[in-house]
């Protein structure tokens, strides 16, 4: 839940990206960090294992400008993928304001995308919050691999899977180049921008 | 969904952070929730920490210790202490969403440090007990 600080004249507001292991969810925050370095004014924090797999979630506190005289901070999160780590992916949602669905266009990737997808809708659950009002964007990661022969799912197949009932816009994109990745986060904190809109007076 | 707290509320708790903690010798305090806001963060002038990494990973590490607990049969830990060679950091649970965390150094025994968060703590939870969520 965003936080309004009314002296200091400043919101912090919480993004988390989530999505199946080896998605792109790290990928797309460490290109963010490189594309924007001048807005962002620490170190990236990620919890990892010795394989680069995240343990426990990456963090990157991402300054927004203003509006409507207030100081915007978005704070981006990932959760680690791996089923494994459900414990650890249940507490970076605490609070919550929007999501970043990150998928993986690879065909044989299909079936994590739905589980990982129901996974989100349950541990939103435990919060009380809903899958269907809370500010979504769904991303359909990795489409370059398709210059290297790589079978991936068209992304009318993701849509069906995974946005037939979500209705939320998407993005195909390619973390890696870069690609749709600084698209999707802008329409998240618009999403959750304007959710919060009637609440800054 | 947001919530906020209102000027009153804001200039007692850091009322109550500086007077009880800062004045005393503690190097720094953050009054953050369980999602990673920091609500109020004071410092005796000499500190330069990233604090909003800071409030995101003692968010994360309470949950963590907190799920432990449950997970061995325990409600809580009653002691979060980190122990450094000039630093050190204490954590304390206040009401069910928020985390006060003190950083001080050697002029202050740990004794001495948890009967003053204690007495602030109890000072705290009665303002951010009139919260004004939306
Ligand atoms: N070709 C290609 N590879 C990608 C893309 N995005 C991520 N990868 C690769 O996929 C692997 C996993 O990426 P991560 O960003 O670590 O995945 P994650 O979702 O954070 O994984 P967990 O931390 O385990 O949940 C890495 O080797 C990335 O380089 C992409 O758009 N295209
Ligand atoms: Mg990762």
């Amino acid at each position: 839940m965003a936080f309004v600080n009314l002296k200091k004249k400043e919101v912090q507001v919480k993004i988390v990206y989530y999505g199946p292991g080896r998605g792109g969810k790290t990928t797309n925050l460490e290109y963010i960090y490189k594309q924007f370095n001048h807005r962002i004014q620490t170190e990236m924090i990620a919890i990892k294992t010795h394989g680069d797999r995240t343990l426990f979630f990456d963090f990157l506190p991402f300054e927004m400008g203003q509006i409507k005289g207030y100081d915007i901070k978005i704070q981006l999160y990932t959760v680690p993928g791996q089923v494994k780590y459900n414990a650890t992916r249940k507490l970076v949602l605490r609070g919550v304001d929007g999501v970043v669905f990150v998928a993986d266009s690879m065909e044989v990737r299909r079936e994590k995308n739905t589980d990982s997808l129901k996974n989100l809708q349950d541990n939103l659950i435990a919060y009380k919050k809903n899958i269907d009002t809370l500010p979504i964007v769904l991303q359909y990661n990795k489409r370059d691999l398709a210059e290297q022969g790589v079978p991936l799912l068209p992304v009318e197949v993701l849509e069906e899977d995974l946005n037939k009932e979500l209705q939320a816009p998407s993005f195909s994109a390619s973390a890696v180049q870069g690609t749709n990745v600084a698209e999707t986060m802008k329409k998240i904190i618009l999403m959750v921008m304007v959710s919060l809109q009637q609440e800054l007076k | 969904m947001s919530y906020t707290f209102d000027y009153k509320q804001l200039d007692s708790l850091e009322q109550v952070l500086q007077e009880g903690l800062i004045d005393l010798g503690v190097h720094c305090v953050v009054l953050i929730d369980m999602s990673g806001n920091i609500i109020v963060n004071l410092d005796n002038g000499k500190m330069k920490h990233d604090v909003y990494s800071l409030a995101a990973l003692a968010a994360g590490n309470f949950g963590a210790v907190s799920t432990m607990a449950k997970i061995i049969g325990e409600d809580e830990f009653s002691l979060l202490f980190h122990k450094g060679k000039t630093e050190n950091i204490h954590f304390s649970k206040i009401l069910n969403d928020f985390l006060l965390v003190t950083i001080f150094g050697k002029e202050v025994s740990l004794g001495f440090l948890r009967l003053k968060v204690a007495e602030a703590v109890e000072k705290i939870k009665s303002i951010l007990e009139s919260t004004t969520g939306t």
